[in-house]
This record gives C-alpha cells, structure tokens and sequence, in this order.
C-alpha cells in the first residue's frame, strides 16, 4: 500500500527567489525536535538565515543558527518577528510532559498562551508566507468507540479533558482561526505519532526502559511510532515545500504494545484496571516516567492515525515503519533485556529436545507402533 | 548390482494387492496392501510431514513450540486493524473447530457464493444471546473458502478488558461507516449482524422473527462501495441459550444491553453459560450485486431502505426455508 514514489520537488516559498532566501524561525529550539530541525536546515543552502528561539541554549552545536533567547509567552516575540524579518515560522515549543515544563500548570502556560501569543505575533508579521505547527494524534482522544484507524478529517469521539491532547487541541484551534484570519499564509498542521528512536527522550521511551513494564490487564493497544529522524524529515519538508492542511505523520504499522514490550525484551506486569491509577502514580513518584493521567485510557485503547494523505502530498513515506523505528530504539538504546531472541531459540530447542525424547521413548515402549497411513 | 536401478515406485505393482514397499533385503514385500498402497509396516509418512524422520507429534511439536518463541519475542506481523493472523490461525480457529464440528454440526451450504478474493460484504441475523454466531460465521468461511471475515462488532466489545483484545486480534473491528469503508476499500471480506442487540439479545419467543436491520449503515457503505452483499441465514443458534426473560434492572445495573434468563442461567450459575447443543444451518444466498447500481444511490434513503428490506427478506426466507428442512431442534 505504499504510495508510489515521487519526485520531490523543493520549490522556493518566495516568488522570484534566487535572490531572497527562504527565512525561517524555530520555536523550542532547544527541545529534541526543535534542535535538529535547525541542524537540517542549516545543511540545506536554499535556507537563507536561521533564528531559534527558546528560553535555554540549544543542546546540540548550530554553525548558522541564531539563537534568540525570547519567551514566546510574552508579546515582545512580536518584535523577534519584526526584528528577524522571516518568512517561515515553525512551532515546536508544544510540550508534551509536564515535568520538564514545570508542572501542568507552566505546561499549559506554554503550550496554549505561548502559542496563542506567537500567533498573534505572526497575524501582524507582514512578511509571514508560511506556518508550520507541531502536533500530535493525541487530539483524536483513546476511546473504545474509535474507529480504528483515525483520517484528518475525523473528530475525535470525545473531548479530551486533560493534559496534553487538550492543549494540543486548543493549539490547533487557535491555528486554525489563525489561517483564516490569514488566508495568503500556507498553515501546516502536523499530527505526530509517538516518537522514538535511539535519541529523542518521551514518556513513552521512558516507559520501555522500566525493568518491568506496567500494562492493563485485558488490555493491549495498537501503538503507533514515527522515528525520530522521519520526524525531523517530515518537519524539514513541510518547512521547505508548501502543504497547506493537516497531516498525520506516523511510521507504517502498527504494534502492539504486548509486541512491543516483547520486542524490547522486557517483561509486561498486567495490572487490574481499577489499580491502573495507582500503578501510574507510584511509576510517576520513582520519576522514571512523567506519566500524565490521560495517558492512561492511551494504555488502554491506544490510537492509529492513516498517514496516507502525508505519503501522497508530501511524497515522503517515513523511511521507518512503526516496527523498524522500535527495532531502532530497542538496537540502539542498549534496554537491559530480561531474555533476548537467541535465548528464547535456544529454549524453544532445548524443550523441543526434551518432549520430542519422552515421545521417542513412549512409542518404543508401545509395540506395535501405531500405524501412521491411517492418520492421513 | 552393476548399476543403481532406480524403480518408479508408482508404477511397479506386480500383484493388485500386495504392498508396494520393499523389505529390510531389497525384495518387495508380500504383505497385504491397504488403503494406502502399502502395509502397515511399509506405510508412508504423512503427507504433512517437511522431514520424513519427523512423526506427527513431533512436527505439531516443532510447530506449537516455534509459535509460542513467535509470542514470546513478539516476532508476528498484524495490519493496522490489529489483525493478527499468526494468532487467528494457530490458536483461535483451531479453538472453535470442536464448537463448529461437534458441539453444532454446523452444516453449510452455499459458501460458493462468498468471492474467492476482493471485497465483500456478508450480512447475517444475530441471535443467541452471546455472539456465538459471528464466531461460527467466522470459522466457517475460513474454512470453507481459506478468508478471514473481518466481523464488525459493538462497541461493547472493545470496552471490557480481554474480549475486546482478543476481537481485535481475530480482525474484528468497530462497527462504524468509517472502518467498514476502509476494510472494504483494501478489499477485505467483512461480516456484519445489522440486528444488533435487537437481534442477539431478543427473547426466546421471538426466536427467528428478524428484528430492525438497524438504520440500513451497512447497505450504503455497501453502495458506496459498490461491493456486494451476500444475506447469510443462520439457523440454530436461537436455541443455545433460550432467554425466558430479560432481567432489565439488573441488566441497567450492570450496564448491560440486557440480562438473560435462561433454563439454565443463572440457575446453574456458570454452567448455565454452556449453550445447548442444536443444530444449525448455516446458508450463504446469491450475492446482490451493488456495483451497477452507482454510489450516489447511497444517498436517497428510500432506495438504501428498499434495498435493506430486501435484504432482510431474503434471509428471513432463507431461515424459513431452512427450519421446515431440520428435522428437530437438536439434530
């Protein structure tokens, strides 16, 4: 079901463009995502000037990047904007754990005045051709009465309350009224599955290097990953090549997460429902896991995004599928295996061995031996 | 021996029934021959069998330990609809195999209509309190025809920790527009009971009386689609569990579409879950084609509402059809 591939072409965001180089802003340019995004870009020569904002310095070394410490939470980043003349903005800083942020409150400060301030900023930025948004397919919700595999188009079946997929829906509210206050500005909407890869730092990586896995009994849902250099791929070019709309972005496949934590050698520890609170809570003490409440019903029922509409438009298939990216994290992150597939080999030889004897020895007890041709 | 000869075992038969083995020395045995061609000391291995030293419990053997190291390491492909076919086929049909041949007998007829490849749409009645049928529609098309039907089911389903697990892995899914279209759009067999919980959990005196098709959903994905729809009727399975009554304020209580009272439940406590055995008929009609008729027509809610009628008119026949042919409810 791979869309054919296609000829990419890179076009030039500004009309007549050998001279006028394509100017882009970063948010949350210190974050994972944010970082190398401007590591991509600075490779590419088609990118004229670079300007990360955030409140620390970035981890990774930018060569072309200017780093600009701004809060986009304060309505001064309408004067980064007018200062920077760009033409490009891309929005990273949606975090999506409160721990780093600071607690849930600072969280949802960031994530939803932030962006309504940067956005405000960039409907008076009068050379602002192009928006790009971070989001996530947590705004699909996890509910039983999901259909299956979830198209852009589909509303979610119940409004998320809490936490991070409630942000993101308002952050993608607020963009989207900003496209059409702005109609002449290309608005990209990125729905992201969960990252993971031997680099990047969620709940969910997190979550997998536990020596025992917490899961809910009864429970297995379909998870969904997008490597982390995919991740950046698909930001690069939503950055670089005009795609107006909404897009989930997601490796091909889907695991389970019983498969998953298999995959990753590790043992699941099922947990009663009612208890499942309990679980989360005591993992979220330890702070092995920043492991916000409405991820629970995700540990239920999980949640599958189509990514067609992104492997058409885009012409881009994430070089990962959702097994592939897993492989990667499970290869590269070293995870402490409580068995590995060569051992669980050399059982399955072992037992074979020892029940395939008893058989042997049992049928020369019984003579005559059963005639076989009558099975057939 | 000058030269190795080399004999057509085939056709080498001196004597019609002598075995066409050769003993320990060369010569050919003179023991009588069975079914096989051969005696039984001379029988050949079974066909099954990859390495011929291997015998049928070693091969079942290598091949039930090889699944469980699949599950262990997690090493097993699913679609996007969670379908897991390596735990299908190893270890739920095989489950069902003994309800469908010895507990129901179930006999079917007409599976010829099912396509060989592409997609398809099977609409069935739903009786039985638990939705036995769907398992039994299930298995009996894999078996007859090698497909997996992708049963939609209740949301129900998917909220209660396990059964809605499994349903996933068998390649079940919501019942909704949105799922049906894209299953049927990558061309798969989907099986849908547009009764519901009308239908599953109505009372014993209805039994066989055909409840609401619902609001006809599955006749316009069917349209828009242009897929056909093959009416399957099934027979006995209104009588593995009888409901006498419906215990409405427990079942609200527990959040129950309804609460069965049955000869045998709650009587008997758990063994009242066993379902009586009756024997069923399953057919499978003539498939109705939808193709010609143009995916706007899904639009005009007379023609999906006539087109749902005739539907239900062809299984209800069919049911009717079927139960003069059986001869008592328990065989």
């Amino acid at each position: 079901m791979r869309a054919p591939p296609r000829a990419t072409i890179l076009t030039p965001s500004l009309e007549g463009g050998n001279v006028a180089k394509q100017r882009v802003l970063v948010t949350g340019v210190s974050r994972f995502l944010g970082s190398r995004l401007a590591q991509r870009l600075e490779k590419d020569p088609e990118v004229g000037e670079i300007f990360g904002v955030d409140l620390e310095e970035p981890p990774v070394e930018l060569t072309r990047t200017d780093f600009v410490r701004a809060d986009i939470r304060n309505p001064l980043i309408v004067k980064v904007l007018r200062a920077t003349e760009v033409d490009t903005v891309v929005h990273t800083a949606v975090i999506a754990t409160p721990g780093r942020a600071g607690g849930r409150a600072q969280m949802k400060e960031i994530n939803v005045i932030g962006t309504m301030q940067l956005l405000a900023a960039c409907q008076k930025a009068e050379s602002l051709r192009k928006v790009v948004m971070k989001s996530t397919t947590a705004v699909y919700g996890s509910e039983p009465t999901d259909p299956a595999i979830f198209s852009e188009e589909m509303a979610p079946r119940s409004q998320s309350k809490t936490g991070y997929a409630k942000d993101a829906v308002e952050v993608e509210n607020y963009a989207r009224a900003f496209g059409r206050r702005r109609p002449d500005v290309c608005l990209t909407i990125l729905r992201f599955a969960n990252f993971i890869g031997p680099l990047i730092d969620t709940p969910l990586t997190r979550y997998f290097s536990l020596p025992v896995v917490p899961t809910a009994l009864g429970f297995d849902p379909r998870l969904q990953f997008l490597h982390e250099d995919d991740a950046v791929e698909v930001l690069y070019r939503a950055t670089r090549e005009d795609h107006r709309g909404t897009y989930n972005a997601s490796g091909d496949g889907v695991l389970y997460l019983s498969q998953a934590i298999r995959l990753a050698g590790k043992l699941p520890v099922p947990v009663l429902v009612p208890f499942i609170n309990l679980a989360a809570g005591m993992v979220r003490r330890t702070g092995a896991v920043d492991f916000s409440p409405e991820q629970i019903s995700f540990l239920l029922y999980g949640r599958v995004g189509d990514v067609a509409r992104l492997k058409e438009k885009f012409g881009y298939t994430p070089r990962h599928t959702t097994l592939e990216a897993f492989r990667d994290f499970v290869a590269k992150r070293k995870l402490l295996r409580v068995f590995t597939p060569e051992q669980a080999e050399q059982w399955e030889r072992d037992l074979y061995a020892f029940l395939s004897r008893r058989d042997r020895l049992r049928r020369r007890g019984a003579e005559p031996a059963e005639p076989e041709g009558a099975k057939a | 021996m000058p030269t190795a000869r080399v004999i057509n075992m085939e056709s080498r038969r001196p004597e019609p029934d002598r075995c066409l083995g050769r003993t320990a020395d060369g010569r050919p045995c003179r023991n009588r021959a069975g079914e096989s061609g051969y005696c039984r000391r001379h029988a050949p291995p079974p066909p099954r069998a990859e390495h011929p030293a291997l015998t049928a419990f070693e091969h079942a053997l290598a091949e039930f330990l090889a699944f469980l190291r699949t599950r262990l390491t997690g090493e097993y492909p699913t679609d996007d609809f969670g379908f897991d076919r390596h735990l299908t086929e190893s270890a739920v049909m095989p489950l069902l195999r003994p309800f469908f041949e010895r507990w129901w007998r179930i006999h079917q007829q007409g599976w010829e209509h099912i396509p060989a490849r592409g997609p398809c749409l099977l609409v069935a009645n739903h009786s039985g309190t638990l939705p036995w049928d769907a398992l039994m529609v299930k298995y009996g098309v894999f078996e007859a025809t090698g497909r997996h039907t992708r049963l939609l089911a209740a949301d129900m389903a998917f909220e209660m920790p396990v059964v809605g697990e499994i349903a996933r892995k068998m390649g079940s899914t919501l019942a909704c527009d949105e799922d049906a279209t894209r299953l049927l759009h990558s061309g798969e067999l989907v099986g849908v009971f547009p009764e519901g919980y009308k239908g599953v959990g109505k009372r014993f005196r209805e039994r066989y009386k055909l409840q609401r098709f619902g609001r006809g959903g599955f006749v316009e994905v069917a349209l828009r689609t242009g897929v056909p729809i093959v009416p399957v009727a099934i027979v006995g399975a209104e009588e593995i569990y009888p409901m006498l009554y419906d215990l409405r304020s427990l079942a609200r209580l527990f959040g129950l579409p309804y609460f069965p009272v049955t000869p045998t439940f709650p009587l008997l406590g758990p063994l009242g879950m066993v379902p009586l055995p009756s024997k069923w008929i399953i057919e499978y009609g003539e498939p109705i084609q939808t193709e010609t008729l143009g995916s706007e027509s899904a639009n005009d809610p007379m023609f999906v509402f006539n087109l749902t009628d005739q539907v239900r008119e062809v299984i209800q026949q069919t049911l009717y059809k079927n139960l003069m042919a059986r001869r008592n409810v328990f065989f």
